[in-house]
C-alpha cells in the first residue's frame, strides 16, 4: 500500500525545530552573557 | 589588526554591536520568514515542502560558515598570535554546531517526503555530520584547555585541519552520486527562482546577523569569566601574602 504523506506536517516540524533551536540558543547566550559580566561586577567589588 | 587585540577595546565595540545584532537578527529573521511562507508557491517536484528551504539553507551555510571562522581565526593566532582569535574561534563553536544540527535535523526531515527516507550515508549527508562531530570535538578540547589553563594552539591547529572537510562539504554532490541536489546557488549564479531566491536571502542574512549576536555575546562572556577569575586569583594571592607577612601589614 502506497502511503500519503502530508507535506505541511514536515514543514512544520523542520520550522519547529530550527525556530526552538536558535531561539534557545539565543536566548542561551545572552543569559549566559549576562551572568558572566554579573559575576565579574561582583568580583570587582568584593 | 592589532589595534583591537586589546579586549577593553573590544568590549567597547562588542557592546555596542551585540543588541543590534540580536534584536536585527531576529527581526529580519521574522520578516523573511513570513516574506518566504507567503510568496512562494508549492515547488513542480517538492510541493509544499520547498518552504523547509528557507531554514534549512541558512542553518547549512552558518554550520559551514562556523567552521570557516574557527579556522581563519585558528590561523590569525597561530601566525599573529592575536589574543581574540582563540576566544572568537572558541564563541564560535557552539553556534556552528548547533547550525550544523539543524541543518542535519531539517535536511533528514526534508528528506521523507521528498525522497522517501530520512537518511543515506551519501557524501552530503556523511560530511555535514563529520562536521558536527569535529565541532563537539572541538567544544570538548576547548573547553578541556580552557580549564587546565593551558595554551590554545593545539585547539588552534585542530581548527586549522578540521577545515578540509568544508570544501569537501560544499564539492560533494559534484564528486559523487547523490540523492542532494547539485549546487543551486553559484559564484554570480543561481538556479532559483527569484520568487523563492529574495526571500532566501533576506533569511540567509537575518540567520548571519543573529549568528553574528550570538558570537558578540559568547566572546563577551568568555572575556567577562576570565576576567572575574583572575580579579579573583589576585586577591587571593593578596590575601595569602597578608597572612604569610603579618608584621608588614
Amino acid at each position: 500500500m502506497r502511503e500519503t504523506l502530508d507535506m505541511m506536517d514536515f514543514v512544520y516540524a523542520a520550522y519547529a525545530i530550527c525556530l526552538i533551536g536558535t531561539l534557545a540558543l539565543t536566548v542561551w547566550s545572552f543569559a549566559t552573557m549576562r551572568a558572566a559580566e554579573k559575576r565579574r561586577e561582583e568580583s570587582r567589588r568584593k | 589588526m592589532h589595534g583591537y587585540a586589546n579586549p577593553a577595546r573590544f568590549l567597547k565595540i562588542a557592546r555596542w554591536f551585540t543588541m543590534p545584532l540580536l534584536v536585527g537578527g531576529l527581526i529580519v529573521t521574522a520578516a523573511a520568514l513570513i516574506w518566504g511562507w507567503m510568496s512562494s508557491p508549492p515547488d513542480r517536484l517538492m510541493g509544499d515542502s520547498v518552504k523547509i528551504l528557507f531554514v534549512h539553507l541558512p542553518a547549512a551555510w552558518l554550520g559551514m560558515g562556523g567552521w570557516t571562522a574557527i579556522a581563519i581565526a585558528s590561523l590569525v593566532e597561530l601566525v599573529w598570535r592575536h589574543p581574540l582569535a582563540a576566544i572568537s574561534a572558541r564563541a564560535v563553536a557552539v553556534p556552528g554546531a548547533v547550525f550544523a544540527f539543524l541543518c542535519l535535523a531539517s535536511g533528514s526531515i526534508w528528506g521523507r517526503p521528498t525522497w522517501g527516507t530520512w537518511w543515506v550515508w551519501d557524501g552530503r549527508l556523511t560530511s555535514m555530520l563529520v562536521l558536527l562531530f569535529l565541532y563537539l570535538g572541538y567544544i570538548a578540547l576547548t573547553n578541556a584547555l580552557a580549564r587546565e589553563g593551558s595554551s590554545s594552539r593545539i585547539a588552534a591547529i585542530f581548527g586549522l585541519v578540521g577545515a578540509i572537510n568544508v570544501p569537501i562539504i560544499n564539492r560533494s554532490v559534484v564528486w559523487w552520486n547523490s540523492l542532494h541536489q547539485p549546487p543551486s546557488i553559484t559564484m554570480g549564479n543561481s538556479a532559483i527562482d527569484p520568487v523563492y531566491l529574495y526571500p532566501l536571502l533576506a533569511c540567509v542574512l537575518g540567520f548571519s546577523l543573529l549568528f553574528g549576536g550570538v558570537v558578540f555575546a559568547r566572546m563577551r562572556a568568555i572575556l567577562a569569566d576570565a576576567q572575574a577569575e583572575a580579579r579573583l586569583r589576585r586577591k587571593a594571592q593578596k590575601a595569602e601574602l597578608a597572612q604569610a607577612t603579618p608584621g608588614d601589614a
